[in-house]
């Protein structure tokens, strides 16, 4: 699904990522744990290509060279990031604006694009599913929402574009225990055998109901340490502290 | 003939010319040139007269300078104020006598003069540089008693409604542009709505500017009696030319007792290219006049198109409880300009007002709002609102709002919100992750920042408008 080759990426010349590697499969959920500042957001922008990196290394995605595409075309092809701060856009309404992107990527897919009738009922039982208010479909995107609903907004926009890789970016932060249960119900839901997940956390919490295949602990842009999910209780106890950077 | 036209290309579907023969009057602006123009409309010497008056004030008035946008000045013996296709010489009676090269002109820009064709709740007055060629559902709307005709017919048909309302609410001794447009107007819309009717269609004009060289002064005069309604939309598109074109236009607006007229404009005239060579000026004087009590005037503007755009649709608010509303939409793009705003003058008692702008400048244009809220001394209990937003696409734009708030009446009061922002690159990131490329991203974006004015437009248009606003900016995002 993803190779991460020796990926460095500096911001005005200051390095964040620095020779960092990975390697994810189909149907893996990867956690990466980092104390601030350690690059974990970057790797997330880097991978969706967001401007303002000078970037360096390896990325293979299903096998194609994935630095070289426009941030539309990585997400066209399935990669999603659920942001950390997802964005306010006045006067859009955020059910057009699901049913907008849905149809892009669907149209890139070669599927027929989803007439308002159809999507109602789709973004009906998705809703549903992840009991999340319906209201917020009528509300401008993101604009006035609480801290938890932005964050069930980029669940239920994951849902409905089924990625084949979804990172999800420090989504668990600022979230009650209800918001949480939502968000990782959303994970679970979508879990397969050939889809991935990259989950970006500072804290261990949300791995309580995601079960991640690896855990990998970020220090300085490489990964200092990887292990089972026993890993992270073992990082909420001790910190990341005495975390040296190695090389794996 | 210096006629030089420019390829019309995807940013400007519209650009095409129609190769047709024409009629003009001699060049150059003098009374034997406004003579010319009423003997070919054949008009009656009432009207002859009322054009030599406003000529005669026109020559002790100085073009204004006051407006942002400066543009080279124009030289007024250097135009033709009368161009017509040759066919249109001998009016058609019908549809069927139409050039068919006029009929395919519409045609290539959208809009059908076929009356079983789409847009069938809409009756269109197509105008072609200084004639309308063409009047659709004219029956259909006379069983109601409506008048639908273009304005050189109802000189001629119905001269006691034209005397007694053209020039009412804008005199022929305003200013420059208007006077002007006073003693030199060629074609334009009349509408009348009888007592307590309400327009079943939508009525439009379309206006094409086809000869190079060629002023266009159009004339609409709009005329809702008690208790009616009508709701208007204007479109206008020219080809695309290297030299500056002139659309100097008077449209007046007159709403008695409980009478409402909504009036919208999609104006998609030639922008100019790249470099900002060419272009429409689009300097029009737009003003409707609530006469009656509990009467309402609403005009909604989307602007586009034009080098640039100089106007100010207002509302004199005569009557007790009447309304004025303003909603516009100005783009600019490349080496666009704008200055537009409203007027809003509250003179009745319980009068309401209402604006709503939305500026959005990109590449190196220059947006200004500029508006003006009069509240005079016997207007108690008046209020106004006005909101105006821009929003700034890179860093070679400009914005700018200048409010002018008059309040002579301490029971009445007013309220102003101005908001500045900037296409924000997150935001941008933000719709490409979810699989939106660059444009379809900014269009999406600006079309909710325009939302509140694109919702006033009647729904036939309100798609079309939207499509345009994305168009408008392609490329202005690198």
């Amino acid at each position: 699904m993803l190779q991460i080759t020796n990926l460095s990426a500096s911001i005005d010349d200051k390095k964040i990522l620095n020779g960092f590697n990975l390697k994810i499969k189909p149907g893996e959920i990867h956690a990466i744990m980092g104390p601030n500042g350690s690059g974990k957001s970057t790797l997330a922008n880097v991978l969706t290509g967001k401007n303002g990196y000078q970037v360096e290394g390896q990325v293979l995605y299903q096998g194609k060279n994935l630095l070289d595409l426009p941030i539309e075309e990585r997400a066209q092809k399935g990669l999603f990031m659920a942001f950390q701060y997802p964005l306010e856009i006045a006067g859009v309404n955020t059910n057009n604006f699901l049913k907008t992107s849905l149809n892009t990527v669907r149209k890139v897919r070669g599927l027929k694009e989803l007439d308002s009738l159809d999507f109602l009922n789709l973004i009906k039982t998705k809703t549903k599913n992840l009991k999340i208010d319906e209201k917020i479909l009528n509300r401008q995107l993101n604009v006035g929402f609480s801290g938890g609903e932005k964050k069930k907004n980029e669940i239920l926009q994951m849902t409905i574009l089924e990625p084949k890789l979804a990172i999800l970016d420090e989504t668990d932060s600022g979230l009650d225990i209800d918001a949480m249960k939502i968000v990782s119900d959303g994970v679970n839901s979508l879990r397969s055998k050939d889809r991935s997940f990259l989950i970006i956390t500072h804290y261990q919490r949300l791995l309580d109901y995601i079960k991640p295949d690896f855990v990998h602990v970020l220090v300085d842009g490489k990964i200092a340490k990887t292990g089972c999910s026993e890993l992270a209780l073992e990082l909420e106890k001790v910190g990341y502290g005495d975390m040296e950077p190695t090389s794996r | 003939m210096k006629q030089s036209t420019i390829n019309p290309s995807e940013e400007y579907k519209y650009g095409f010319t129609t190769d047709i023969e024409s009629i003009r009057a001699p060049k150059g602006l003098n009374e034997d040139v406004i003579k010319f123009i009423s003997n070919i409309k054949r008009e009656p010497g009432w009207m002859l007269e009322w054009r030599l008056k406003a000529y005669a004030r026109l020559k002790n008035l100085k073009e204004p300078n006051w407006q942002k946008p400066k543009y080279p000045k124009i030289d007024y013996q250097d135009l033709y104020y009368y161009s017509a296709p040759k066919s249109s010489e001998n009016k058609p009676k019908s549809l069927d006598e139409v050039d068919p090269r006029l009929i395919e002109t519409y045609n290539k820009l959208g809009i059908s003069l076929k009356e079983q064709e789409k847009l069938s709740g809409v009756a269109v007055d197509a105008v072609f540089d200084s004639v309308s060629v063409a009047t659709t559902f004219k029956d259909k709307l006379t069983e109601k008693g409506i008048i639908f005709c273009p304005i050189s017919e109802a000189i001629q048909k119905h001269p006691d409604l034209v005397k007694k309302y053209l020039g009412s609410v804008i005199p022929i001794t305003d200013h420059y542009f208007a006077t002007l447009n006073s003693a030199v107007f060629t074609d334009g819309s009349f509408v009348y709505i009888p007592q307590g009717v309400r327009c079943p269609m939508e009525l439009s004009t379309y206006f094409r500017i086809n000869a190079s060289e060629t002023g266009q002064f159009e004339r609409t005069l709009i005329i809702a009696d008690k208790g009616s309604y009508v709701s208007y939309l204007e479109g206008c598109t020219a080809p695309m030319r290297d030299e500056n074109q002139l659309h100097a236009a008077n449209v007046e607006l007159v709403a008695l007792d409980d009478a409402e007229i909504k009036y919208s404009t999609v104006q998609n005239w030639y922008p100019g290219d790249k470099d900002g060579k060419g272009g429409i000026y689009n300097f029009v004087t737009k003003r409707g006049a609530c006469r009656g009590n509990s009467s309402k005037i609403s005009w909604t503007q989307v602007e586009t198109g034009s080098a640039i755009t100089w106007k100010y649709p207002s509302c004199i608010l005569q009557g007790d409880n009447s309304i004025g509303e303003f909603y516009s939409i100005a783009i600019t793009n490349n080496y666009q300009k704008a200055d537009t705003g409203t007027k809003m003058i509250h003179l009745g008692k319980n009068t309401k007002s209402k604006i709503i702008s939305k500026g959005i400048s990109a590449g190196h244009a220059d947006n200004t709002y500029r508006g003006l809220v009069r509240i005079g001394s016997k207007a108690n209990n008046s209020r106004n609102f006005t909101q105006c937003d821009s929003l700034l696409m890179g860093n070679k734009c400009g914005a700018h709002t200048i409010p002018y708030i008059e309040n002579k009446n301490s029971s009445s009061n007013t309220e102003h919100e101005a908001t500045t922002s900037k296409i924000n690159e997150e935001q941008l990131f933000y719709c490409n992750q979810r699989g939106l490329n660059q444009e379809e991203a900014v269009s999406l974006i600006v079309n909710g920042f325009c939302k509140e004015v694109l919702q006033q437009l009647p729904m036939e248009f309100a798609v079309e408008a939207q499509k345009l606003v994305g168009i408008s900016l392609e490329g202005s995002v690198g």
